[in-house]
């Protein structure tokens, strides 16, 4: 099986966008290919990762239009959707066309238009993912969370403050990203004074509604120094789904497509939690960053809250957790997430995180869709 | 599959069906194909058991269609010592982690054509969760 580069990425700013989901993908599309230097004419395989663009625009048959928009036709193209972690499904496609030998070079973008949607009708977007027997009650993810952070904190001890300590954390790390929807600090109190939205969740608990695209290219590791001396390699990928049912699962505060998933990346990888040097993790609330945190093997089940006390996930600590800001600070455009996600991974294991840079030559990335229906987690390599 | 059930009163003669499958155990809803990808051997009627409440929240920012504020609870029954779980909207917000609650039917749990999924594609009505006295 081959080895899989990565040769070049971008995002694009994110946040509310003028622009519409075409636009999106191929704003990232030309200027990842811009990054690794390579012409549209040479990509084989483009995916484009995206929920609902046909629900939320109107627009169906977007990679296609992105193909053409980019002058990559005769690549082919597919359209991957696992609602929130569409992004990390479509990083497991790309890498799975390289390395399978299908393509020769591969890119992947990811996008999402959201923000011309009210709240309200966003997130029933997002909630049909949802059970007939959950849809019909209004469960939504947010409420699947809010659910989650009472029982975690009830079952554990944890403090409501810890949640927010998360919030506080990703922001501060977002006002150094400038893609972030939010470049700006939050203080605890804000957090915790700020308007509830699934008791005992507050509004500055979830991540925004937003606007933005991201893009990866990806190629045989053999042939990556023809195009760059820096490059990251896909060590270790691992996919899994979780019941669709959310309350079935037999521990409401274990996601067991994380665990199933980074034990396969892990064994590809031939590591451990342990060597993980920086991570990205799904932050759409802040609870997901103690369970993700938890199941992925940094920390010991009920243990992750403690981790964020002390400081261990900070980006000058132990183990620095969302130094991009996280989707908490940095948006949430569905598609695009788990691509973004890679990105800051990749730029961070070759060295080219400007302010936000870590000692990091191991990086992981979990992507979760639903409320960890499906999950994708992805560790690179960096190869200087 | 075989109906073990018998309908309580105050479900208005309406049944919350779960699925029971070869291994003993119980789901709702139920699925075609359960653990061990065995078919389920039968059904059991959850609305003439009381629950306990998992977990709950009440969500203030709600979809088109849906009550504001919608207080909404994980709980979980005892079937002859088999722990089932459901979850639905709670009749009230005065509901704690460890409270007993009962099943009561309601007609419509929100306004099917709010949504965007298709109102003929699901039933719309099902079980609230009533705290017991």
């Amino acid at each position: 099986m081959e080895r899989v580069a990565i040769i070049g990425a971008s995002m694009t700013q994110f946040g509310q966008r003028e622009e519409w989901i075409r636009d999106l993908l191929a704003e990232a599309g030309i200027a990842c290919l811009d990054d690794a230097g390579v012409s549209p004419d040479a990509v084989e395989h483009l995916y484009v990762s995206n929920m609902a663009s046909g629900e939320f625009e109107g627009q169906t048959g977007v990679p296609n239009a992105l193909a053409h928009d980019l002058s990559a036709v005769p690549a082919y193209t597919a359209r991957i959707d696992q609602t929130s972690s569409s992004g990390g499904a479509g990083v497991y496609a790309a890498w799975q066309s390289i390395a399978s030998g299908a393509s020769e070079m591969t890119l992947l973008v990811g996008g999402e238009k959201m923000t011309h949607r009210t709240t309200a009708e966003a997130t029933d977007v997002i909630a049909s993912l949802t059970h007939p027997v959950e849809y019909k009650h209004g469960l939504t993810l947010p409420s699947f969370a809010g659910l989650t952070a009472r029982h975690y904190l009830d079952k554990y001890d944890a403090p409501r403050e810890s949640l927010g300590k998360v919030a506080v954390k990703n922001h501060r790390n977002g006002v150094d990203n400038p893609h972030a929807q939010f470049q700006k600090e939050v203080d605890l109190d804000t957090v915790l004074e700020s308007p509830i939205v699934a008791d005992p969740l507050r509004l500055y608990d979830f991540c925004p509604i937003t606007d933005g695209s991201a893009a990866l290219l990806l190629c045989p590791e053999s042939v990556a120094r023809e195009y760059t001396d820096e490059y990251a390699v896909i060590s270790g990928i691992g996919g899994a789904t979780d019941t669709h049912v959310v309350h079935e699962r037999a521990d409401p505060t274990t996601m067991g497509g994380v665990v199933n998933s980074s034990e396969q990346a892990y064994e590809m990888a031939d590591i451990g939690p342990e060597d993980v040097d920086v991570a990205e993790l799904h932050d759409m609330f802040t609870i997901l960053e103690f369970l993700q945190s938890e199941d992925l093997g940094f920390f010991e089940k009920g243990e992750g809250w403690k981790a964020v006390e002390e400081g261990v996930t900070d980006r000058d600590g132990e183990l620095p957790i969302n130094t991009s800001g996280g989707l908490k600070s940095k948006g949430h455009p569905l598609g695009a997430s788990g691509v973004a996600q890679v990105y800051e991974s990749y730029k961070q294991v070759v060295g080219d995180a400007g302010p936000r840079q870590v000692d990091a030559e191991t990086a992981l990335a979990c992507n979760v869709g639903g409320f960890g229906n499906c999950v994708t987690t992805t560790i690179l390599e960096g190869q200087l | 599959m075989s109906d073990e059930s018998t309908a309580h009163d105050a479900t208005d003669g309406h049944e919350m069906e779960a699925y029971r499958y070869p291994d003993g155990s119980i789901t709702y809803p139920g699925h075609p194909l359960g653990p061990g990808g065995q078919e389920p051997t039968g059904t059991v009627d959850l609305s003439d058991h009381v629950a306990e409440v998992v977990t709950w929240t009440t969500s203030t920012a709600t979809p088109p269609g849906v009550r504001q504020p919608n207080t909404v609870a994980i709980v979980e029954f005892d079937v002859d010592g088999e722990p089932v779980r459901a979850i639905g909207q709670v009749t009230t917000d005065g509901v704690e982690i460890g409270d007993e609650v009962r099943p009561v039917y309601c007609e419509e749990l929100r306004d099917p054509d709010a949504g965007i999924r298709e109102a003929e594609s699901q039933e719309w009505d099902g079980f609230r969760f009533e705290p017991v006295e």
